[in-house]
């Protein structure tokens, strides 16, 4: 449905017509229509790229810049780690959403303010598990092997590193995908994320609130929507850890 | 215990130096110029301009103009709203109450129902309960809580008309004397409990909707914390000393496993925080959150800035009080 929302859905998100204003779903519009006429079904098809891009944007942007710090941190050794350690605390010390939503405020409101704001600080988090990985690997024989053998430090990291430590990473990318669309969902609702009249998920249900006691289903599904994205993700979160991180049965013993 | 807090006090002075400057350098890139504001906006001569930037001080170096902010909010002083332009701190002095009460309600609720629940799964493992627990978790986890939220007032309000839409009270209440700014414990100090049957009932909705996150990491962790402990040989010396299973399970095992439960129930606290502000907004909850949400409507910048910065110190205290907590509830990591 995001790569090619055409194929859902023969009306145009954005078409308006007014004779048909908040609509019950019908045949015409299996979930009804919006304030403007405009079929919320094809609303919702074209709204599925903007959220899922947004969300992974921010795990993406923070999983690079995070490992690749974790990376640095963790073989650059004890004074350098000392003291990107405590940058990397200073991060992790920001409740996320507030200060989102205090830089969207500040800096313009938008989709890309947003997802920027947040990997702002989620990078952090990725750092500090990839510094732990790297300080777990870096003391085995084949590291210490290459080493002896006189291999370049940047060719030990991207190709011994990297590599035996990117799984678990990875397996976190998954699971935070789903937070990251609730909370871009959660800014846009509260009205500095995307900006009407942009199909996104969250801002959809911001409109729809104000309908909410005498059209209820405008704000229904685009909630729905992004509740069945989140658990999908949260479900492939759950199948990668299992097939890349075989010790982490805790949760089903 | 004094020396742990010791040691941590120059690393938090840090934190907070740190987090005031991120606030200072948002402030930095306000759009607008104050000095031109401030010297009556379009009718404003370059000299006029020139005088008032002198007079705020806008002229001196940045370092020098973050110590003058500093200050300012040392004393409390978070300058002026740009709407009603009364002073910032005034507004949060009124509003914080409301927060605390809703956030306080909902860690209570999530730990009353989740605790139980963690243990009951815990114990009954691979039964039914236990097989709902996990996909439960996954499940009310992934709900968006704005949304549910609404869907909560459709039921409740709208189809069942059980409870109220928003609010803390019923137009026409008048609160309770404010002893402690929490409507339902002044008033019950006030023995007053009409307005406490009010206080309540609009309480609960709120506070059940911004429960659900913490609810469902409690439970998971009350349970993982018990597994671990019930196969411990002294709860088998316990069983066959003959003491009874309830007395074995919470006196015993669960005590033990108190660390990460309390651990996770402080650190939940914290992660309230951005739930408080969505959850204010659909419950139209006159406390912290509505009131930074809006400021963002208004585009009323010190009051931003101040909830951010407040509201942020909150966060990290709270997570260092439960960083401390830790060898107090676990004497194994005391040395």
């Amino acid at each position: 449905m995001a790569v090619a929302p055409g194929l859902f859905t023969g009306q145009d998100p954005n078409a308006i017509a007014f004779l048909e204003r908040l609509k019950a779903p019908s045949l015409a519009h299996p979930l009804g229509t919006d304030e403007n006429g405009r079929d919320l079904w094809a609303r919702l098809v074209f709204g599925t790229r903007p959220t899922l891009l947004a969300g992974v944007s921010v795990i993406a942007l923070s999983l690079v810049v995070g490992s690749a710090a974790g990376l640095a941190v963790g073989y650059a050794g004890r004074h350098v780690d000392e003291l990107l350690m405590r940058v990397i605390e200073f991060f992790l010390a920001f409740p996320q959403v507030i200060w989102a939503l205090a830089i969207a405020t500040v800096m313009g409101r938008g989709l890309v303010v947003c997802v920027l704001a947040l990997a702002l600080t989620w990078w952090a988090q990725y750092a500090r598990l990839m510094r732990a990985q790297v300080l777990v690997v870096k003391e085995r024989e084949f590291v210490l092997a290459s080493r002896a053998l006189g291999q370049r430090a940047w060719r030990i990291l991207l190709r011994h590193l990297l590599p035996n430590c990117v799984s678990t990473v990875l397996v976190k990318a998954t699971i935070d995908v789903s937070l990251a669309i609730l909370l871009l969902a959660a800014l846009s609702f509260l009205g500095v994320g995307a900006q009407p009249p942009s199909p996104e998920w969250g801002a959809m249900v911001t409109i729809g609130r104000k309908y909410l006691l005498d059209y209820p289903w405008y704000a229904t599904f685009p909630g729905l929507a992004i509740f069945l994205m989140v658990l999908a993700f949260n479900i492939l979160g759950e199948r990668v850890r299992d097939v890349l991180d075989p010790t982490s049965k805790t949760w089903r013993a | 215990m004094a020396r742990v807090i010791l040691r941590r006090l120059p690393l938090l002075a840090l934190l907070l130096a740190g987090i005031s400057l991120a606030a200072f350098l948002l402030t930095q890139q306000l759009p607008g110029d104050p000095a031109f504001i401030a010297a009556g906006g379009g009718e404003a001569t370059p000299e006029m301009i020139a005088h008032a930037r002198a007079r705020l001080g806008l002229d001196r170096p940045m370092s020098v103009q973050y110590a003058y902010y500093m200050r300012g909010v040392l004393q409390g002083d978070f300058g002026r709203s740009m709407v009603n332009a009364k002073p910032v701190i005034e507004d949060i002095r009124k509003f914080w109450p409301a927060s605390v009460e809703l956030a306080l309600a909902a860690i209570a609720i999530s730990a009353v129902v989740g605790v139980p629940l963690g243990v009951a799964s815990a114990v009954r493992a691979r039964r039914w309960l236990d097989r709902l627990i996990t996909p439960g978790s996954v499940f009310l986890g992934s709900m968006p809580i704005f949304w549910l939220g609404l869907m909560a007032v459709l039921v409740f309000y709208r189809m069942l008309d059980m409870l109220p839409a928003g609010g803390r009270l019923t137009v026409g209440f008048a609160p309770p004397p404010a002893v402690t700014g929490l409507y339902v414990v002044d008033a019950l100090l006030a023995r007053d409990l009409a307005v406490l049957r009010d206080a309540l009932r609009h309480l609960v909705l709120p506070a059940s909707i911004l429960s659900v996150v913490s609810l469902a990491m409690i439970t998971r962790v009350t349970r993982s914390a018990m597994l671990d402990i019930l196969h411990e040989d002294y709860l088998r010396t316990a069983r066959a000393k003959g003491l009874a299973e309830p007395v074995v399970v919470l006196k015993h095992a669960l005590r033990n496993a108190s660390v990460p439960i309390v651990t996770v129930i402080g650190i939940q606290l914290g992660q309230l925080i951005g739930g408080v502000v969505i959850t204010e907004t659909i419950f139209s909850w006159p406390g912290l959150g509505l009131y930074a949400v809006t400021a963002v409507d208004n585009q009323d910048y010190p009051a931003i800035i101040a909830f951010t910065l407040i509201t942020t110190v909150v966060y990290v205290v709270i997570n260092l009080v439960v960083d401390l907590l830790y060898p107090v509830l676990n004497p194994q990591v005391r040395s």
